[in-house]
């Protein structure tokens, strides 16, 4: 089976300065993948340079097909839903422009419909705040419609970075269980940037330990949450 | 009585004018924080063009129909070729391409046209009606048709998917290119739209002004006041803003000339219109610089 997601030796930099050192995972469809680390290890950063936001060097495939190198919108429009850090809601649109802005590259009239519907579906609160402005939502509220924007593309891939972040633990909960349910029915990879390692390690099958821009360790979720050493050293709990 | 209902109908006249223009400059500001200094230069040119159809004998709104699309087009190469290599130039650079194509589109139009000044027939016909004594056909219909654009603008901007990824780019460009929008293709879009308003505002003040390479000169002063009034970073402002600044400076005027008539002392006439612009600008940069309709950035450092 193809991979969805291929990482070969990918570098990144910030100007003059690296910030991953070849760093080399993989997804299988379907699949979620955590990356986890402590601050400043450069998962938000391995998440950018897959959509090609930071200068980078090294492979990427996504579904056998290299994407390195190519413009973020046209990696977007391959199929890759990012949900990026800060959330990048239009603050300024109503959260009926945002979803329909999410929907731009989109021509299957039909298809948009039925995925407006699951949107609603998942996130009821939404439906009820369609003509308000995005700015003016809950920070709940505001990741419930980031992640909506992302299924908007109807994607195979979502790159999730930090959904829990600044949410309290009930939301979290909730979204997290939005999230399991969107892998499943929607059939959408997923690779999630957690600082929260426990709750990023119950919802993934895979995950990665990032340390100073390098991959540490990795092994199945279940593994590294049983082992103490790991948790202990770089995962803080 | 009768006089000041003129001063503020012929100043509403002009405003649509000012309206157009500083929409046209918003339009470029907001996607790309630059202030367009060849916008007034690009109008007249495309007057020009709207003049040389009308003498190959097309009708003034076919003509004017085509030069906007050219206009366009003109505009979307402008972006894409001068302005697109040099996105991450520091912005004096940006200033100066700017004054450069506003050298290039003032020669040329000089070169192709001469510097003579020309008659530009008004499409409106003239015809007498109630209240033509405070107005005339054309500046009633520079009003309208200014209306009309904004309808149509803003019509474009809040339901086409198109005017909505255009917004979207504008606002949060990193964003939309996550939402698979192509950002760079916005940018040009939205200088092709704003050659195109640009078009349509040259060729409605060129019956007023004549047309003569320097016509937009002093109007895009007027332009940049109506933009810095209503808020540089809003449309809808820069309209009201437009329209403000056209009143503003006949009735400066107005009141200038009632003093004089009446102690005999003079400050300020018809002379002084254009420094009244300048005094509106600068009062503005200085005690609201976000205009009276736009909201304060606040930048992240």
């Amino acid at each position: 089976m193809v991979a969805l997601l291929e990482v070969e030796d990918l570098k990144a930099f910030y100007g003059q300065t690296q910030a991953l050192h070849g760093v080399t995972f993989s997804l299988q469809p379907g699949g979620i993948t955590t990356l986890l680390g402590a601050n400043g290890a450069g998962k938000t950063t391995t998440l950018r340079a897959i959509c090609n936001m930071v200068r980078t060097v090294g492979a990427i495939r996504f579904d056998g097909r290299p994407i390195e190198g190519l413009a973020t919108e046209e990696i977007v429009r391959c199929g890759v839903g990012h949900v990026p850090e800060g959330r990048g809601t239009f603050t300024n649109m109503s959260v009926d422009e945002n979803l329909r802005v999410a929907a731009y590259t989109r021509s299957d009239k039909a298809g948009v419909e039925r995925d407006r519907e699951m949107v609603y579906e998942y996130f009821p609160i939404l439906k009820a705040r369609l003509a308000q402005q995005a700015g003016t939502l809950s920070g709940g509220e505001q990741q419930m419609l980031a992640i909506s924007r992302a299924l908007m593309l109807g994607p195979r891939l979502m790159l999730l970075d930090e959904p829990s972040f600044g949410l309290a633990p009930l939301i979290v909960q909730e979204i997290f269980r939005i999230m399991r349910r969107i892998n499943g029915e929607a059939k959408v990879g997923m690779l999630l940037v957690e600082q929260n390692a426990a709750l990023a390690l119950e919802l993934a099958d895979h995950a990665y330990v990032l340390e100073t821009g390098r991959i540490v360790m990795s092994g199945k979720a279940s593994d590294v949450k049983s082992n103490e050493a790991i948790r202990k050293s770089y995962l803080g709990y | 009585m009768e006089q000041l209902l003129q001063q503020v109908a012929s100043g509403l006249a002009n405003g649509a004018i000012y309206a157009c223009l500083a929409l046209a400059l918003v339009m470029i500001f907001v996607s790309t924080d630059h202030i367009n200094f060849a916008q007034g230069e690009l109008s007249m040119f495309s007057a020009y063009l709207v003049w040389q159809l009308i003498q190959w004998g097309l009708n003034f709104w076919l003509a004017l129909a085509i030069v906007a699309f050219v206009s366009f087009l003109i505009g979307v190469m402008v972006e894409r070729v001068i302005l697109r290599p040099l996105h991450s130039a520091p912005v004096l650079s940006i200033v100066v391409v700017f004054i450069g194509l506003l050298a290039i589109f003032h020669s040329l139009a000089g070169a192709i046209w001469g510097h003579t000044i020309k008659d530009f027939p008004s499409p409106f016909p003239n015809i007498a009606f109630a209240g033509s004594g405070y107005i005339g056909p054309h500046q009633i219909g520079m009003i309208l048709v200014t209306i009309a654009l904004l309808v149509a603008l803003f019509s474009f901007f809040r339901f086409t998917p198109l005017g909505l990824a255009m917004r979207a780019a504008a606002q949060n460009p990193a964003s939309a290119r996550l939402a698979g929008i192509r950002v760079d293709w916005m940018l040009a879009l939205g200088w092709g739209l704003a050659a195109a308003i640009g078009a349509v505002a040259g060729s409605l003040v060129a019956p007023v002004v004549y047309l003569e390479p320097n016509m937009m000169a002093s109007i895009l002063l007027y332009g940049f006041a109506g933009a810095l009034v209503g808020g540089i970073a809003s449309p809808g402002g820069a309209v009201v803003g437009g329209f403000i600044v056209g009143v503003l400076e006949n009735l400066i005027a107005y009141l200038g000339n009632l003093l004089e008539k009446t102690t005999g002392v003079y400050i300020i006439g018809n002379g002084e219109k254009l420094t009244v612009a300048l005094i509106i600008v600068i009062t503005v940069l200085t005690l609201k610089p976000s205009g009276l309709f736009g909201h304060v950035t606040v930048k992240r450092v």
